[in-house]
């Protein structure tokens, strides 16, 4: 099937299988390879991102279903020199360390603040919920987005 | 929540002026913030084919018949591999036991024979990861099962049937270790306690990405390229070279990001084989990404462990003689790090503790699950787990306080360097003072008591203390089998300066987010008087850049030691070689008048004499003519660090295994619902020493993700199976790993106690969240008042616990 989808501001038009998954179609076809997979089962949230404004798990998602929307991934967020705010908050609290969850979890992030620009300890744990991270134990990810909100 | 406390000792003025030591924010976060890392799956090559394995559905069976035609007439098809062309074209892999372990036969695929669910059989490559996998549901393959072997204890039982005929029955490994004068401790003591039976369970740390490669084949010089996220790629040359018929220099690994690895991405060697003959063969790249369940089923689960009749010695005030037990270890189906896990534990044989009389009798036999290899505290975790549950154990049934047994029989911090009764040196540290800390951190547990009990709650507090024994001895191994010829470690690290003054370094080391990057671009700064933004520290891993040795790589609690160590030595090369350069063309300067400062180097007496490193690496690299003949200079140094190692003694079982230990004493305050047995951890202190820290933020992370690693294996995550061994667990729905929610308030303090042994007073660190494991379960202890004796205690076990209770 043809799909028209605009990704961080560029739109693309391909051919893709109807069974392709959104996360498979972005990294393998689009080349945006920032969005990672972690589990296939919509459990680890490594493959978030936003589309048309909501937060989505991408392998739960088919690319076909993506069709004429607006997708925003981690390439999205920051150009070449500068970070967002919330970057610079993961790097200055050390939220990241293999960094293979870091482009879900700061996809988590955004659009938490975005709907909750000052969220509570307890808003930002639920917020990221559906996002694991094997090498941080989140702490230092809490403190990230608690900087980032202030 | 968290806070953080921090012991250290007084710093001088000199230090204080040091990049290391100070928390500089890393240089690998801005590529992986912004989705720019390269990790094994981003990598991708014109015309490359996808791999899937199919894999066995049976714990064990006779494979009777394989058919992949109608698999290859699939249009996407690029090819398959079987195991009947693997086993003609390469050799079983190297076995590290002696016998009868090392009669066991690994190939890459299965041949004649599966041993578990989920074994690869055959692999299929095509045009997408999609039209891989539907192909392989083409593949017809025929199966004669046979009764699985799922515990352990069972498996050398008359009429079990025997996984390995070569090895002639399902024992692998067996070697009885004995220090000291255990009748004299066991006449000696007050009392014997006797534990019949205790259980470390099977688990891993379940790094988010998955094992992969992409691998290419130079028909024309006959050499593989890996692109790998292979955590030990010398550790996977020497058992591949071999396999495959072919020189080391015939495999090239490389790397940039790796996602987490923990131990679990050291043994890929059998799918990169199997991905090696497929590139020569279909003459294309060859992409294999392992799916989660994949790795579920198949990869690197942590050794599971029985202590069977274990009698400890102890006297009646709580001091500990000496303990002897029965280890039994289950390496799953095949021996592919194993039987290694049957001396490492042997690095912190008596724990932090004063034992001298110990005997450990190690079993380890082949079982039909997933094939054991190292996990993130990789086999010491299982022991330490085992002497801090005898330590609350003796607690208990001598009605004594834990914290009082503990610092009655932890070595003192006056008794270091401390030479176990095994031979290996604790080189530093104040064990009882880190226990002080944690309390501390946690204060009065009255009041949350108090508050519990009114709500009809239970409280339980619990210490956990380990050992992060730190860069291997390998001639341990030889305790194994002593037909093997490893001895030592080594780490390499290349230092140069280029033409326009770039500082280039190159490591050996295959990071997975310790920020190698980083801490070593601080040591580099440090000695040659320059900001770390000065020091190009090249990203990952490519056995291309001369800057590797046999046990290269990223694992064991060593890069602070080995990899840092490296990096030393071929600065100061470097810096002694840019003194050389600049004295002789300041004109024959000695080195003693000369000074490093601003990027460059300068006359002391003359600060106006200065020449930039740009200078140096210009003049060398490109304006050399008329330099002294024998100056001796190349501005690109090599350094291999070999720690001070001898081979242990064999017969006796002695020797120093492990050149540093860190140390952690945590503890967990859980809050139990009586009626249930769903707890929650309320309060959590954790207390780390490793030594000098280059980077203490970067220290700190470490120490959290190890606690929540150990919080996940404590309460939730396990890897069960059904008595036909089938996995229960073999995605991230049904193994629970730690989410937000579930983690408690943290507070985190540290001890630096340097080490007298390595260069830089650091020790290696990153694996001692397995006390977390140990606090739990002692916590568990005090809140029930039963005697907790396996590892894993989820809410249903909790409750039955509780109606042990008197």
């Amino acid at each position: 099937m043809n799909i028209s989808v605009t990704i961080n501001g560029t739109t693309c038009e391909r051919d893709v299988e109807p069974r392709k998954l959104l996360i498979h179609f972005v990294r393998d076809d689009l080349d945006l390879t920032g969005s990672h997979i972690g589990c296939d089962t919509g459990n680890c949230g490594a493959c978030s991102m936003i589309v048309n404004g909501q937060l989505v798990k991408s392998c739960m998602m088919l690319a076909v279903q993506a069709d004429e929307a607006a997708i925003e991934t981690v390439e999205g967020l920051s150009d070449d020199d500068e970070l967002t705010k919330l970057q610079q908050a993961f790097k200055d609290n050390h939220a990241l360390q293999c960094g293979y969850c870091t482009p879900g979890m700061l996809m988590s992030a955004t659009a938490l603040l975005r709907a909750n620009p000052h969220p509570t300890e307890d808003e930002i744990r639920k917020g990221l919920q559906g996002n694991i991270c094997r090498c941080t134990g989140y702490w230092n990810i809490f403190e990230a987005v608690k900087a980032a909100a202030e | 929540m968290s806070s953080t406390t921090t012991v250290t000792p007084e710093k001088t003025a000199e230090e204080q002026a040091t990049w290391s030591g100070q928390s500089v924010p890393r240089k690998e976060d801005r590529r992986l913030l912004q989705g720019q890392g390269v990790f094994v799956d981003d990598v991708k090559r014109h015309g490359m084919g996808f791999v899937h394995f199919v894999r066995s559905p049976y714990a064990h069976a006779h494979i009777a018949a394989i058919d992949v035609s109608k698999a290859e007439a699939h249009p996407a098809v690029y090819g398959t591999l079987t195991g009947e062309e693997v086993a003609a074209l390469t050799d079983p892999f190297f076995q590290i036991a002696s016998v009868p372990g090392a009669n066991v036969k690994d190939y890459a695929l299965a041949v004649g024979k599966v041993r578990y669910v989920g074994e690869p059989i055959v692999a299929v490559v095509a045009e997408t990861r999609e039209a891989a996998r539907d192909a392989s549901e083409l593949v017809e393959v025929e199966y004669e099962p046979l009764d699985a072997v799922t515990d352990a204890r069972h498996a050398q039982d008359d009429g079990v049937p025997t996984i390995h005929e070569d090895a002639g029955g399902n024992l692998m490994w067996h070697g009885v270790y004995e220090w000291g004068d255990l009748d004299a401790a066991f006449n000696e003591a007050d009392r014997v306690l006797t534990i019949d039976e205790l259980h470390f369970h099977r688990f891993n740390s379940t790094p988010l990405e998955c094992d992969g490669a992409l691998v290419e084949y130079n028909r024309g010089t006959g050499q593989w390229t890996l692109y790998t996220n292979n955590q030990f790629p010398g550790f996977a040359a020497i058992m591949m070279g071999p396999a495959m018929r072919c020189g080391l220099d015939k495999l090239r690994f490389v790397t940039q990001d790796i996602g987490g690895g923990f131990g679990n991405k050291i043994t890929s060697h059998p799918q990169l084989v199997a991905c090696c003959l497929l590139a020569r063969k279909l003459r294309r790249p060859i992409q294999w990404t392992e799916w989660r369940t994949d790795f579920h089923l198949s990869m690197s689960h942590g050794n599971e462990r029985w202590f069977r009749e274990t009698e400890v010695a102890v006297k009646n005030d709580g001091t500990l003689l000496g303990f002897r037990t029965k280890a039994l270890d289950d390496a799953g189906a095949y021996l592919r790090y194993e039987p290694l896990g049957g001396v490492i534990w042997a690095q912190v044989t008596p724990g932090m503790y004063r034992w001298q009389n110990i005997r450990v009798d190690f079993t380890q036999v082949a079982t039909n699950k997933a094939p054991v290899s190292p996990n993130r505290g990789y086999s010491r975790m299982q022991h330490l787990w085992f002497t801090e549950r005898v330590i609350d154990i003796v607690a208990h049934e001598l009605d004594l306080d834990p914290v009082e047994v503990r610092k009655r029989n932890y070595i003192k911090a006056e008794e270091m360097p401390y030479t176990t009764p095994n031979g290996c040196v604790y080189d530093s540290g104040d064990y009882a003072q880190m226990l002080d800390i944690a309390l501390a951190l946690i204060g009065d547990v009255g009041p949350r008591r108090a508050d519990a009990e009114a709500r009809g709650k239970l409280i339980g507090v619990g210490i956990g203390s380990t050992l992060d024994s730190g860069t291997n001895n390998f001639g341990q191994s030889r305790l194994i089998n002593p037909e093997l010829q490893f001895s030592g470690n080594n780490e390499v690290a290349t230092v140069k300066l280029d033409i326009f003054g770039e500082i280039v370094v190159t490591l050996g080391t295959t990071p997975q987010g310790q920020g190698h990057e980083t801490t070593a671009a601080q040591v580099v700064a440090d000695i040659l008087k320059c900001s770390v933004d000065d020091v190009h520290v090249r990203a990952g891993h490519d056995s291309y850049w001369n800057s590797h040795a046999g046990f290269s790589g990223t694992y064991a609690s060593q890069f602070a030691v080995t990899g840092l160590s490296a990096v030393k030595g071929a600065t100061e090369m470097l810096r002694d070689e840019i003194f050389k350069l600049a004295g002789a063309v300041f004109g024959g300067v000695p080195p003693e008048a000369l000074e490093l400062a601003d990027g460059g180097i300068r006359i002391k007496d003359n600060p106006e004499a200065f020449l930039p490193f740009m200078a140096c690496g210009a003049i060398i690299n490109a304006n050399n003519a008329g330099l002294p003949e024998d100056l001796g200079v190349t501005l690109n140094c090599r350094y291999v660090y070999r720690p001070p190692f001898q081979v242990p003694d064999v017969e006796k079982k002695y020797g120093n295994l492990t050149l540093t230990y860190a140390a952690q004493v945590h503890v967990a305050v859980i809050e139990v619902d009586p009626e249930t047995g769903y707890y929650d951890i309320v309060d959590y202190a954790a207390v780390d020493d490793c030594g000098k820290r280059i980077n203490p933020q970067i220290v700190e992370g470490q120490v959290m993700g190890a606690t929540a690693q150990a919080l996940g294996a404590a309460v939730h995550e396990v890897f069960e199976y059904d008595e036909d061994g089938n996995l229960l667990t073999p995605n991230f729905y049904d193994y629970h790993v730690p989410h937000a929610l579930d983690m408690p308030p943290l507070k985190t303090g540290f001890v630096e106690s340097p080490s007298p042994f390595t260069p830089l007073g650091t020790k290696g660190m990153g694996e001692g969240g397995g006390a977390g494991i140990h606090a739990v379960c002692a916590a568990v202890q005090d809140a029930t008042g039963a005697i907790v004796t396996d590892s894993h205690n989820p809410y249903q076990r909790v409750w039955h616990l509780l109606q042990e209770r008197p």
